[in-house]
C-alpha cells in the first residue's frame, strides 16, 4: 500500500532503529513544554476563535465553528408544537446513548426512577465505543488516588475544578470493580493482577485495558445491562431543544425522529445531557477521530437553556491520527501504541520528541516538526505526517505483542495492506476531544435547576487538557453520579407546565445583540461530500 | 471532471460514478446521501455499517463494513441498517457460567448445521462458528476470547440458517467470563475497601487545599514509574 517513495523513506527509519532502541529521548522541561504549546498548539491560534456576543459566557472565546452554532436559531423557530400533548412522561430523561448516558440510566433506574434514553443514532453509537487505550484508576500497590489526582491536575495545567478531580479519582477503583462485576473483561495476569500501562503524563502505570477494544468492551457490556434492566430507549431520535418549566427549571426535551421527521415531547422531572463531544465540527479544518454524531448538540441546547460553558476554548488534538492511508484519515491511533514503545520519527529517521509527553505537547511537537522544521513526510493526498515507529513494539515486548495488545489497530492497517508489525505508520494530530463543556458540580448538576450533564458534554474535570484514560473514567464516574442524583432528586420534583420561552428569549437576544443569521442548530449530523463539487 | 480514477457503483440499484480511492461509506456520501442509518464510528469499532454487496457479473453475495472497505468497479451495494437479532434478557447476578446457561438462554446454538456462513461473513475475521462450538460445550472462557473482537454488526446472524444471534451468544459468554471465570483482582478489591473506609480522603483533601504553586511544585518533582 505504501508508495515507492514512502518505502524508500522507511529505510531511513529502519537504519536508525537499532540506535534508538532502548534509548529514551529526553522529556521536555516545563519551559520547553510551555513554548511549544504557545507556538504550535491550535488552541493558541487566535484566528480559530471568536468571542460570544450573548448568553451565560458572553465575551468569552470559543472555536469559530462552535460560536456559529451557539449563535444560531432553533430548529423550532417556525414549528408549532402543542406542549401539552406529551409523548413520553418519565422521571429522568437521558439525552445520549453512549457511556455516560448508559451508566446514568443504570443508576437512575436503581434509584427507582422511570428512565427514558433518547439517542440520535443507535444506543451505544458514541465516542465511548471507539475509545481504545484504556481507563485509569489507582488501584495497584505503589499507586494512590492522590498520585492520580496530581497527574490529572498537572495534565490539565492546574485549571481543573478540584472537587471534580477529587470525585474522579476517588470513584475510580470502585468504577473498575463495578464494570468487572458486570462482566467486563479487563486484561489480567493469571493471578488476577490487572495488566496496566502508562499513558502520556501519568506517573504510574494505571491504564486498565481490554486489548484496544477498551471502550467497545465497556459500552457493549453496559448497553447489554441497560437492555437487561428493561430501560426504555428511543433510537434515531435526537433532542433538538430542552424544555423548561415556567420557573426556568429543566423539564424535558423536544425529540426529533430523524426518519419520519416528526417531533415528540418528552416530559421529565430531571434531565441529563449526555450528548458527547464536538469533533465533527472539524475545528480549524482538522480531521477527527470522533463518532459521526459528535456535533456538540448538548452544548447548544444547554447553553440556550442558560447553562454555563467551561473551558470551551480548549480542544484536544490527539497527537496520533491516521495520516495514511486516506481511507482511514483522521481515525485514531491509540496512545497505547506509544505506551507500548512506538516513538515518533521524522523524515530523516530521527526521533524529535519524547513519545509520552502529554497529548497537547506531543501534538504541538508533531505540528512543529511538519510545519516549521519541514521534516514531515508528504502523503499522496498532500497531507504532511511523521512516522510512528511501531516495529519497535515487537522488538521491545516480543513478537506477537501487536496482535495481542492492539488487535484493532493491527486490523485497521492490515485492511489496507500495511503491516504495522514490520513497517512504521504515518500519523498527524487529529481532533479528538472536547476538554471543556457545560460546567457541572460533583453531582453533575448545572446552574439550571434539574439539568444535569455527564460525559464529554460536561466541563471542568479535565481543565484545559485531558490525560489518556480519564475520559472513559469520567463518563462512568459522572454518568453514575448524575444518574444517581437525578434519579433520587426526581422524586422531589413536581411536574409543571412545559415551556419553550427560553428559546424565544434566545432569539430575541440574538436580535438585540445584532447577530444576523440563518444558521440553525443543533447540527445533528454532518454533511460530507468528499470533494464532489471539485470533481465536476 | 478531475483526473481521479473513477469507478461505477450501484447504490440500491442506481448507478453512481465515484473516486476509486473512497471507502463504501464515503462513496455513498460522495453520491449525495446523508447517512442516518448505517453510519457510526467510521473507524471499524461500532458495527453500524454492515453492508451486503455483489460485484457485477459475479453471483456471490459478499458482506463487509462500509467504513473499512474500498469501493470496486461494478459494486452493487445495500446496507444492513438494522437486523432483528434476538437478545435474551437476564440477571447476570443469578447466572452460572455453564453450558446449561447458554443452552437455556440461546438453545438455537445446538441447531448449528456447521455451514460456516457466520465465519465467512465476519468482517473482523473471527472464527464465529468455532466460538459457537465453544458455547455449545460450555467452554465459556474460550468462547469469550475467540469472540472478543466482535463489533456486533450482525452480519453473522443475517447469514445463519439456524437463527443463531452469534454476537449475543459471544457477549453473554464474555460477561460470564469477566464476572465469574477470570481471576479476582485482589489489589482492586483491597483498594475499593480502603476507599470505602475513607483511608484516602485525607491525602486528597490535602491536595485540594494546596495552591496552584504548591501543586505545580509537587507535580514537577513527582517520581515516575519506569
Amino acid at each position: 500500500m505504501y508508495t515507492a517513495e514512502m518505502r524508500e523513506l522507511i529505510k531511513k527509519v529502519e537504519a536508525t532503529r537499532p540506535e534508538r532502541l532502548g534509548h529514551d529521548y529526553s522529556r521536555m522541561t516545563p519551559d520547553e513544554r510551555d513554548q511549544v504549546l504557545k507556538k504550535y498548539h491550535p488552541d493558541y491560534r487566535a484566528s480559530g476563535f471568536r468571542t460570544l456576543s450573548l448568553g451565560a459566557n458572553e465575551g468569552s472565546k470559543v472555536p469559530l465553528e462552535l460560536a456559529d452554532l451557539l449563535e444560531a436559531k432553533s430548529r423550532l423557530e417556525n414549528v408549532n408544537l402543542d406542549l401539552t400533548k406529551v409523548d413520553y412522561d418519565v422521571d429522568v430523561l437521558i439525552i445520549g446513548g453512549g457511556g455516560a448516558g448508559a451508566s446514568a440510566a443504570l443508576e437512575a433506574h436503581k434509584q427507582g426512577a422511570k428512565v427514558l434514553i433518547s439517542t440520535k443514532l443507535r444506543m451505544g453509537d458514541a465516542n465511548t465505543m471507539m475509545a481504545e487505550g484504556g481507563i485509569q484508576a489507582a488501584d495497584k500497590p505503589g499507586d494512590s488516588p492522590a498520585k492520580h489526582y496530581l497527574d490529572v491536575m498537572g495534565g490539565g495545567h492546574f485549571t481543573n475544578k478540584k472537587e471534580l478531580v477529587s470525585a474522579l479519582v476517588k470513584d475510580a477503583p470502585g468504577t473498575i470493580k463495578w464494570l468487572n462485576e458486570l462482566g467486563a473483561m479487563f486484561d489480567k495476569e493469571a493471578d488476577g493482577t490487572m495488566v496496566t500501562t502508562h499513558g502520556g503524563g501519568t506517573s504510574r502505570k494505571r491504564m486498565h485495558a481490554a486489548a484496544d477494544y477498551s471502550g467497545a468492551e465497556i459500552m457493549r457490556v453496559i448497553r447489554d445491562e441497560v437492555h437487561n434492566q428493561g430501560i426504555e430507549i428511543v433510537e434515531f431520535s435526537a433532542a433538538v431543544e430542552l424544555l423548561l418549566d415556567k420557573d426556568g427549571k429543566a423539564a424535558g426535551a423536544v425529540l426529533y425522529n430523524l426518519e419520519t421527521e416528526e417531533y415528540a415531547i418528552a416530559r421529565a422531572k430531571t434531565v441529563i445531557l449526555a450528548t458527547g463531544g464536538a469533533g465533527r465540527l472539524h475545528y480549524q479544518g482538522f480531521p477527527t477521530s470522533n463518532h459521526y454524531g459528535a456535533t456538540a448538540d448538548g452544548l447548544v441546547m444547554g447553553y440556550r437553556a442558560g447553562a454555563e460553558l467551561a473551558f470551551a476554548d480548549t480542544i484536544q488534538y490527539h497527537p496520533t491520527g491516521v495520516a495514511f492511508p486516506p481511507q482511514n484519515f483522521g481515525a485514531l491511533v491509540t496512545e497505547k501504541v506509544r505506551s507500548l514503545g512506538a516513538t515518533p520519527v521524522n523524515i530523516d529517521g530521527n526521533q524529535f520528541v519524547f513519545h509520552l509527553e502529554t497529548r497537547d505537547v506531543e501534538a504541538a511537537a508533531i505540528i512543529r516538526e511538519c510545519a516549521d522544521k519541514n521534516k514531515g513526510i508528504e502523503t499522496p493526498t498532500g497531507v504532511k505526517a511523521v512516522w510512528l515507529d511501531t516495529p519497535l513494539i515487537e522488538l521491545i515486548h516480543g513478537e506477537g505483542t501487536i496482535e495481542k495488545r492492539i488487535p484493532g489497530m493491527f486490523r485497521m492497517y492490515k485492511k489496507f495492506d500495511i503491516d504495522m508489525r514490520k513497517e512504521p505508520i504515518l500519523v498527524y494530530p487529529t481532533l479528538h476531544y472536547q476538554n471543556g463543556g457545560l460546567l457541572i458540580n460533583e453531582h453533575g448538576q448545572t446552574k439550571v435547576e434539574n439539568l444535569y450533564v455527564a460525559g464529554e458534554c460536561a466541563g471542568g474535570v479535565h481543565g484545559n487538557n485531558r490525560l489518556m484514560g480519564n475520559s472513559l473514567l469520567d463518563i462512568l464516574v459522572f454518568g453514575r453520579r448524575a444518574g444517581s442524583h437525578a434519579g433520587a432528586h426526581s422524586k422531589t420534583v413536581e411536574g409543571k407546565a412545559l415551556s419553550l420561552d427560553h428559546v424565544k428569549k434566545y432569539h430575541q437576544s440574538l436580535k438585540n445583540h445584532g447577530v444576523k443569521t440563518d444558521r440553525i442548530s443543533p447540527m445533528l449530523l454532518p454533511h460530507y461530500t468528499h470533494g464532489r463539487e471539485n470533481d465536476k | 471532471m478531475s483526473d481521479k480514477e473513477m469507478v461505477d457503483i450501484y447504490i440500491l440499484g442506481k448507478k453512481y460514478p465515484v473516486p476509486a480511492s473512497l471507502t463504501i461509506m464515503d462513496s455513498m456520501e460522495y453520491a449525495g446521501y446523508q447517512l442516518v442509518r448505517g453510519c457510526g464510528c467510521r473507524s471499524g469499532f461500532c458495527g453500524a455499517c454492515a453492508t451486503v454487496y455483489r460485484i457485477k457479473g459475479d453471483r456471490e453475495l459478499k458482506v463487509c463494513l462500509a467504513c473499512q472497505t474500498k469501493v470496486q468497479d461494478g459494486m452493487y451495494l445495500t446496507q444492513l441498517p438494522f437486523f432483528p437479532g434476538n437478545k435474551e434478557t437476564y440477571d447476570i447476578n443469578e447466572l452460572e457460567p455453564t453450558a446449561d446457561t447458554m443452552g437455556r438462554l440461546y438453545p438455537e446454538i445446538y441447531k448449528c448445521i456447521g455451514c460456516n456462513s457466520c465465519t465467512k461473513g465476519c468482517p473482523q475475521e473471527l472464527n464465529v462458528m468455532r466460538y459457537i462450538g465453544y458455547a455449545q460445550r460450555g467452554e465459556l472462557e474460550k468462547c469469550a476470547h475467540e469472540s472478543f473482537d466482535c463489533v456486533m454488526c450482525g452480519i453473522c446472524a443475517s447469514r445463519c440458517p439456524a437463527g443463531i444471534t452469534h454476537y449475543q451468544v459471544g457477549l453473554l459468554a464474555r460477561r460470564l467470563t469477566g464476572k465469574y471465570i477470570a481471576p479476582e483482582s485482589k489489589h482492586l478489591t483491597e483498594r475499593v475497601n480502603e476507599m470505602e473506609a475513607g483511608q484516602h480522603d485525607e491525602s486528597i483533601e490535602k491536595l485540594n487545599n494546596k495552591s496552584v504553586e504548591e501543586l505545580t511544585e509537587l507535580y514537577n518533582a513527582r517520581d515516575i514509574e519506569k
